[in-house]
């Protein structure tokens, strides 16, 4: 089996060698160290460790209220990426760049920006509070602050593709008596779906690891509006390294799972796209 | 985003066939939706970090930039960063180089293991770091013997922070020149160029935006990073604090108008990250326009 080709490009050997070495310093070690720790734990105790109420209670919080945020993501992304590409109005160019806000701004900065609008006397919040809608410090709040850390997601994900999309495909529809709800619907959406699904994966995967713009508005109640990362540095505090690694443990499993999922996705994404232009 | 630099072509459909467009009620109705959902969930969060930091006046916002703890949390942060990102840039250029110029068996299991720190949550990439380096972790015992602090230290925020944004400019660069093959480099070496030469006359121009945008992103990641730095910085005042872990602490102290004055720094810094983005993005349409046009004219 050859192992490498043949090329007359200089430059491997240093570029492989150094990008090896620092992989493996900055990324795989570290790594190496989270899992080869959890073997000093027997089965019996990570179960024990990860199947306590106040970690199964963070869990549900933070995959659910992530699956939650991504959604809501997933429909107004579609939406939002649509208003962007089809449509024009003043404005469009600074809100198109604006939408990349989340990804630039730093999480802390987000969370106590967002804490302090969703506040009962906050900007939005004195407006929900009549009403008997709490955002700031239950899991409202929670899916609040992930929605916007997810926001950019799948509006950048769908974006090429419904710029790719072919116009005559359209054309064919409405001249065959479609209308547009039709159009939309059944010529439309199946093309986008790939890119709906990867872009959900992405929103899903990036907001149950957040942290920074969570923990300010959620209030932190154990049992009740805690979300994993806090628990697991609530056990470093308390140098409770083992229930703290085996809890990362799952949580790392879980994002690699979704890491092959996006993948996967982003190839029959990519797959479908080459294939329609 | 993340990804490949935006090859979109900014469509401006004027005029648009009467059959392949919406009503005009219901365009109108979708704008506004969409732009009512941008407007709570983006604009109003930005505005309030400035409104909240001159909640107390001008005089106040200043004040608080200019304590000594917030200059300090400025320093190590722009130290952070001027480490970090650098570090990055070469690991980028180096795993791009190898990855798209040569083939190789286990290519894709390497830009997966790059990856991997855009899968990691930020709270588990710093206690990553602490189990190697606490003083309960592996190498604990010989840094203590050795009087070298890592984790509650700087060296160790460097560290999570480099980790945290280590994919930012190969993601963006092993794209890009995956697309520009290797003609142009064995053309180079074929009329005589060493390799040092072809890399920074013919790779380098061909690449520059693509690395200009990776190095904004990443720069913009490592100035903000909070969960990671806040696992391995053992929040000492006027030590290793951060910009972000500062902002945390002023705001649990209920000195908010302070703590978003700080803040403000970096969502101002957050904007020129945008800013910067657009240029990067409209130059490099440019460049392909440009591209296209003279691929064109050879072919006549």
């Amino acid at each position: 089996m050859i192992l490498k080709q043949r090329s007359i490009l200089p430059g491997f050997g240093l570029a492989m060698g150094f990008t090896l070495l620092y992989l493996s310093l900055i990324v795989l070690v570290p790594i190496a160290a989270l899992f080869l720790r959890t073997t000093s734990l027997s089965w019996g105790e990570f179960w024990t460790i990860v199947t306590a109420p106040r970690v199964l209670a963070s869990y549900q919080l933070s995959f659910g209220a992530s699956f939650v945020a991504a959604l809501v993501n997933a429909v107004f992304g579609l939406l939002i990426a649509w208003v962007l590409v089809r449509y024009s109005f003043p404005g469009k160019r600074i809100i198109d760049a604006l939408v990349d806000l989340p990804f630039a701004l730093p999480t802390a900065v987000a969370g106590i920006s967002l804490t302090s609008i969703f506040v009962k006397t906050g900007w939005l919040g004195k407006y929900l509070e009549p009403w008997g809608i709490q955002v700031a410090f239950t899991s409202l709040g929670v899916i609040v602050a992930l929605v916007f850390i997810g926001l950019p997601f799948v509006v950048r994900t769908i974006q090429p593709v419904l710029e790719d999309l072919d116009e005559e495909l359209e054309e064919a529809a409405a001249s065959l008596g479609a209308n547009r709800w039709q159009t939309f619907s059944r010529v439309l959406l199946p093309p986008l779906l790939p890119a709906l699904l990867t872009g959900f994966a992405l929103a899903f995967a990036r907001a149950l690891g957040e942290y920074g713009s969570v923990v300010f508005i959620s209030g932190n109640m154990p049992m009740r509006t805690e979300i994993v990362p806090l628990l697991i540095i609530t056990k470093l505090e308390q140098y409770e390294y083992a229930s703290a690694t085996a809890i990362a443990v799952v949580m790392l499993v879980a994002s690699f799972i979704l890491m092959l999922v996006i993948n996967l996705l982003q190839r029959w994404s990519s797959s479908r796209h080459l294939a329609t232009v | 985003m993340a990804g490949s630099i935006a090859l979109r072509h900014t469509a401006e459909l004027t005029a648009q066939p009467r059959a392949t467009t919406e009503s005009g009620i219901v365009r109108w109705l979708l704008i506004s939706v969409a732009l009512a959902f941008l407007v709570i969930f983006l604009f109003v969060p930005l505005v309030a970090v400035f409104a909240q930091g001159l909640q107390k006046g001008v005089t106040a916002y200043f004040d608080a930039l200019r304590q000594p703890d917030a200059l300090a949390a400025i320093r190590l942060t722009l130290l952070t960063a001027a480490i970090a990102v650098p570090l990055n840039l070469i690991f980028g250029v180096a795993a791009a180089w190898a990855i798209t110029k040569f083939e190789f068996v286990g290519k894709s299991l390497l830009i997966t293991l790059i990856d991997i720190p855009f899968a990691v949550s930020p709270v588990i990439s710093g206690l990553i770091f602490v189990l190697l380096f606490g003083l309960q972790g592996w190498l604990g015992p010989w840094l203590d013997s050795h009087d070298i602090k890592i984790i509650f230290a700087v060296p160790g925020i460097i560290l999570a922070t480099i980790f945290i944004t280590f994919p930012f400019v190969a993601r963006e660069l092993i794209p890009l020149m995956q697309a520009q093959g290797t003609e142009e480099e064995q053309a180079a070496l074929v009329l005589g160029a060493s390799g040092w030469q072809t890399f920074f006359r013919v790779t380098l121009p061909n690449i520059k935006w693509g690395l200009l945008y990776g190095v904004i992103l990443c720069n913009a990641r490592a100035m903000g990073e909070f969960g990671a730095v806040s696992v391995v910085s053992g929040h000492i005042r006027g030590q290793t604090n951060t910009m972000p872990l500062y902002v945390e602490i002023l705001y649990n102290e209920y000195s908010f108008a302070a703590a978003f004055a700080v803040a403000s720094l970096l969502a101002l810094l957050a904007l020129v990250t945008l800013a910067a983005k657009s240029i990067v993005e409209w130059k490099t349409q440019q460049q392909l326009l440009t591209d296209e046009r003279v691929a064109v004219k050879e072919s006549l």
